[in-house]
């Protein structure tokens, strides 16, 4: 028997980047009755670092949720690596898992593992290397995000808020992910620590090709690495620009955003 | 997807020397990367590499990277120049300092047990103590609530009996039901035995009224609501809702032990006394079926025994201890959760273990003082 097995279905993702890494038409999502998104549209280019803006309780980490599939949509497609999450088969899911990596806002570590076990998980359950290949990734990974090597044996419970959020991004990383997901990974970190997350981000997207989906609300996060920035109001996204054009945006909001005392002071710093 | 390989081969034979190139197939990636950091090494032992052949080259990413520099080759500087991506990425490993922990130092077996051993009492030790420091505290706060009432947090306390009294209600009746019945079961057998069939009732009444009835409901509410009170002061201590409401000025022993404590102070002597019935009315069953003795009969012995109101009350005057027992003994264990998860189950553990022991313990020195009092 020649014909192929059924059992094994084709993955259709796109490798090439001819098609939009992230494309969301029409998102529908609502909670009972109150509805967080309606007419949504969204897409997202490959080797894009996109800045997710908005007021709070503009459904920012409901969108994320949605993407990457913790939350079923109420109506619209997402659409990842061009084919639409509502009809991937198994395959294409696994594989997505793999070629997406997700920073949760409190850093969401295993906390009954070691910093070097936990960024080493993905990379277990994943893969078929070593146990030693796979901690001298780990090891790499853990220095690629700035911690040094006297943090590897900690517990999550004895770390610090940012170190906690560079271990999660380390984790995020282990698998070498094209599109990565970041839920205000600035926030909490201090000031210096906070810009040398931001340069990190920049130059895994710039070295790695890497496409980022970041929900910030750290202006000097946006001009610093983000090449367009969607900004969420009224229940869908207003506009998706280059920092430079939203700065001249009639948007109510985002003139209050850019324009007020703090979007001048991080213009400031940025020019 | 593709397996990363990789060949070692000649080039530029027609000059003396010509430079060896390690050309590199398939995805060279942490999926697909698969034994190649462990050949690519061995491979190239006393080899000079002098370029790089990357036509067949897939993805590439920091795993690949990280496999071919832990080769040892050392690469021309214009050895990327195909794949300017993949170059790239090569050198942002290359120049990140990889230092390695040594692992956490492990003594010699005999020391690791030997301080086993010593940790373990001194966990004994520290355990009591902060037992008695909380017993402490609980009893000035108790002091306080019955000082100042108004302070009291009624419907807290309100709340905490529907919870865990009459919400434990359907499950301490069913419980106590097939106990007075397993008893009057065993004790209608051993007594015809003997003829003394008709005294299975006084079996039932003492066993019930005395001990299985107010052990059986501390137990079940020992599972219930001490594993409860731990794992919600336990993750309120981990959400810092606890630390919260000591800078507010709120004593969390106001706020979350004595409603608790209250709660089944009040709930476990009523439990007990639902217990009573249903094992008593599981008892009648069986002896009306099995002895053909009916309820009235059964109600009648009771009555005329004359001990049966002394032996309820002995039941009950354990439920107010034995609540307080599983009570305190839930929040202290919710009240010394850490910050990590692992923490929040040992301690919910350790709470039912504790509390069940409690019971099991007292209920034997109660024993003891109502054989010595004679009643």
């Amino acid at each position: 028997m020649t014909e192929a097995r059924t059992d094994e279905p084709d993955v259709r993702l796109d490798d090439d980047g001819d098609v939009p890494v992230i494309e969301v038409k029409n998102l529908l999502s609502q909670f009972g009755e109150r509805v967080i998104h309606q007419d949504l549209d969204l897409v997202v280019e490959k080797g894009e670092v996109l800045g997710v803006v908005g007021g709070s309780g503009t459904g920012k980490t409901v969108l994320l949720n949605t993407i990457v599939g913790l939350k079923d949509p109420e109506g619209g497609t997402v659409k990842l690596f061009g084919v639409d999450r509502a009809e991937m088969n198994r395959r294409e899911q696994a594989e997505i898992e793999q070629r997406t990596g997700l920073l949760f806002q409190q850093g969401a570590l295993f906390s009954s593992l070691t910093v070097l076990e936990n960024v080493a998980s993905p990379l277990v359950e994943h893969t078929d290397l070593s146990r030693d290949v796979i901690r001298e990734l780990a090891e790499m990974k853990i220095a690629m995000v700035g911690l040094g090597p006297e943090s590897h044996h900690l517990k999550p419970a004895e770390l610090s808020g940012g170190m906690k959020k560079r271990a999660g991004l380390a984790r995020a990383l282990a698998l070498d992910p094209e599109l990565l997901f970041l839920d205000e990974p600035t926030a909490g970190l201090d000031p210096i620590g906070a810009a040398a997350f931001d340069d990190l981000i920049r130059q895994l997207s710039d070295d790695l090709g890497l496409t980022v989906f970041m929900i910030t609300h750290d202006l000097d996060s946006l001009y610093a690495v983000c090449d367009r920035i969607a900004v969420l109001a009224d229940k869908h996204v207003v506009e998706k620009a280059t920092i430079e054009e939203l700065e001249r945006s009639d948007h109510p909001w985002i003139k209050e955003y850019f324009l007020g005392p703090r979007g001048r002071a991080a213009q400031k710093t940025a020019a | 997807m593709a397996r990363a390989q990789f060949d070692v081969g000649e080039e530029g034979g027609d000059r003396e020397g010509g430079s060896t190139v390690l050309a590199l197939r398939g995805d060279w990636s942490a999926t697909e990367l698969g034994d190649a950091p462990r050949r690519l090494p061995r491979r190239l032992e006393g080899v000079q590499v002098g370029g790089l052949d990357l036509t067949d080259l897939g993805r590439f990413d920091t795993a690949g990277a990280l496999a071919l520099i832990q080769s040892g080759v050392h690469l021309p500087e214009d050895a990327w120049s195909d794949r300017p991506e993949a170059g790239r990425v090569y050198a942002m490993v290359e120049k990140l300092e990889r230092d390695q922990a040594p692992p956490p130092k492990r003594g010699p077996w005999a020391v690791r047990a030997f301080g086993r051993v010593g940790r373990g009492v001194e966990d004994v030790w520290s355990e009591m103590v902060l037992s008695m420091a909380f017993l402490g505290r609980l009893l000035i706060a108790m002091g306080r609530a019955i000082v100042a009432p108004g302070k009291i947090r009624w419907p807290a306390w309100v709340s905490q009996m529907e919870r865990a009294g009459l919400d434990a209600l359907p499950i301490i009746a069913v419980t106590n039901f097939f106990i007075g019945a397993v008893i009057a079961f065993l004790g209608a057998d051993l007594l015809t035995q003997f003829g003394a069939g008709v005294f299975a009732v006084q079996l039932i009444g003492v066993s019930v009224l005395r001990e299985f009835a107010v052990v059986i409901t501390a137990v079940l509410l020992a599972g219930r609501s001490a594993s409860s009170f731990a794992a919600e002061i336990g993750s309120m201590r981990m959400n810092q809702e606890v630390d919260a409401m000591n800078v507010m000025g709120v004593d969390p022993f106001q706020a979350l032990v004595i409603p608790r404590l209250a709660a089944l102070l009040i709930m476990l002597p009523l439990l007990t006394f639902v217990a009573v019935l249903a094992g008593l009315f599981g008892g009648m069953l069986v002896t009306w079926s099995q002895l053909g003795l009916g309820p009235a009969f059964f109600i009648q012995r009771m009555y005329e025994d004359g001990t049966m109101f002394m032996h309820l009350m002995v039941g009950l005057s354990k439920a107010p201890v034995f609540a307080i027992v599983v009570a305190a003994i839930g929040c202290r264990q919710g009240m010394a959760v850490a910050g990590d998860v692992e923490s929040l189950g040992r301690r919910v553990t350790a709470a039912v273990v504790q509390a069940i022991f409690a019971i099991i313990f007292l209920d034997a020195v109660f024993a003891l003082i109502y054989l010595e009092l004679g009643v």
